[in-house]
């Protein structure tokens, strides 16, 4: 490492010291901030600081936590990864900064991955089976707005109908997505959560993979400002049995035949 | 804990809970309030570990000083100052377990037992109760030039008994 003290950035080496216990203030502390925006040697001096003081905290000895908190914390954690409700997904992000911009879209390695739930989409499927059955109490609901909700509903409601799971193991937040289809009525619904920012014009293609032949199109969207998308029954050819859905980065109206590498995939359950 | 999962997460806080608890303590001196700390930094490693890079340093030191600086923000009720991202910590022995921690704290001692009264506490001061060189000066007396000299040759001082 450079020797500090002979350098001519010996003037800041006390502001330094300081400065990375967050103990400078005032006129000082804007002077270095100035500096260290151009001095790489005083930025590595002052993470070599931090180190030492890290010193002092590493070695504060005390009682361990209590037994109570390790569970508190995995129950807190179990809630976050299974019930994202959009008001705490945003402070979540809010607190984590802008957590996509890691994600290049390029840079996928074309492997299968297992995918997880989002339980955002088991809240929705409560919420619909709950108006489901509020409006077959209701007198007043029209014959057709409850077929199109029951069709709606069918795949995921449905017993038979097929159940991918798929799960991207990569730096959280997780990209997510689960399927619903349900193959006689070519009844399919999607949902995916923490899917990063395209490009302008780029859209999320979902692809049906069928036991033969080649990927079906299964619509296209592109993730709103959470990352939440859905897919909500495409144009499908009856009857298709799937072996696994996939998702390719395609142009944003979507394309008959797959352009890009697979980014994300799952197989039924 | 790159892949999110949780019981990677469940390991990571066997094996640092310790130390980050313990700091939170060493400067907020309330169990509620350091336990309250500890959730909030695992919490935040767990929504961004991103946050770390492994490259740059160990684990267990960087936690140490996230935690130290969420305390301090916590003990002078500021708003967190120090973004997660932000803090890089350079190579320092990754005194995770609690053997090495134990023999780390023994000589960390030994250094501050060593040192001038005045510099030790001028350090505490600031690490622990998250004082600035002018409010020390200001509850000690002393001049400001002389706390910044202090503090800089006490940190020196705990770099060169790592460095053997």
């Amino acid at each position: 490492m450079l020797n500090f003290e002979m350098s001519e950035h010996e003037q800041f080496g006390e502001d330094l010291a300081l400065y990375a216990l967050n103990a400078l203030d005032g006129e000082d502390r804007a002077k270095l901030e100035r500096h260290l925006a151009s001095c790489a040697d005083c930025r590595g001096e002052l993470e070599a600081l931090r180190g030492d003081g890290a010193l002092l905290a590493l070695s504060t000895m005390g009682p361990k936590p209590p037994a109570r908190s390790r569970q508190r914390l995995l129950n807190a954690v179990a809630a976050e990864a299974n019930v994202i409700p959009a008001s705490r997904m945003r402070q979540s992000q809010e607190i984590g900064g802008p957590v996509r911009s890691w994600w290049g879209w390029g840079g996928w390695a074309a492997a299968a991955a297992a995918i997880v739930l989002a339980v955002l989409f088991w809240q929705e499927n409560t919420a619909l089976k709950q108006s489901l059955t509020a409006m077959s109490d209701r007198s007043s609901q029209t014959a057709r707005e409850l077929d199109d909700l029951r069709r709606m509903a069918a795949p995921i409601l449905s017993p038979e109908a097929q159940r991918i799971t798929v799960v991207a193991v990569k730096t959280p937040p997780q990209p997510q997505g689960k399927a619903f289809y349900l193959r006689n009525r070519s009844s399919l619904v999607f949902v995916a959560n923490n899917m990063p920012a395209l490009p302008p014009h780029k859209a999320y293609e979902l692809w049906l993979v069928p036991a033969a032949g080649a990927p079906i199109a299964a619509g296209v969207f592109k993730p709103d400002a959470h990352g939440s998308g859905t897919i909500v029954n495409p144009p499908l050819p009856p009857g298709v049995e799937a072996k696994a859905f996939a998702i390719t980065v395609e142009d944003e109206a979507g394309v008959p035949h797959a352009t890009s590498p697979i980014i994300m995939m799952g197989a039924g359950e | 804990m790159k892949s999110g999962d949780q019981s990677a997460l469940a390991e990571l806080y066997d094996r640092y809970s310790s130390v980050v608890y313990a700091v939170a303590l060493r400067v907020l001196g309330d169990t509620m309030a350091a336990e309250d700390v500890l959730q909030e930094v695992f919490l935040q490693l767990w929504r961004n570990p991103a946050g770390f890079d492994a490259s740059r340093g160990s684990l267990g030191a960087w936690l140490a000083v996230i935690t130290r600086n969420r305390a301090i923000d916590a003990l002078r009720k500021r708003k967190p100052e120090t973004d997660i991202e932000d803090v890089v910590v350079s190579v320092v022995p990754d005194l995770a377990g609690d053997a090495d921690r134990s023999r780390a704290a023994t000589k960390v001692r030994g250094v501050l037992g060593a040192m001038p009264s005045a510099q030790r506490n001028a350090l505490e001061m600031a690490y622990f109760q998250g004082l600035t060189h002018s409010e020390i000066a200001s509850q000690t007396g002393e001049p400001l030039g002389t706390i910044k000299t202090r503090i800089r040759a006490g940190l020196t001082a705990l770099r060169k008994a790592f460095q053997t």
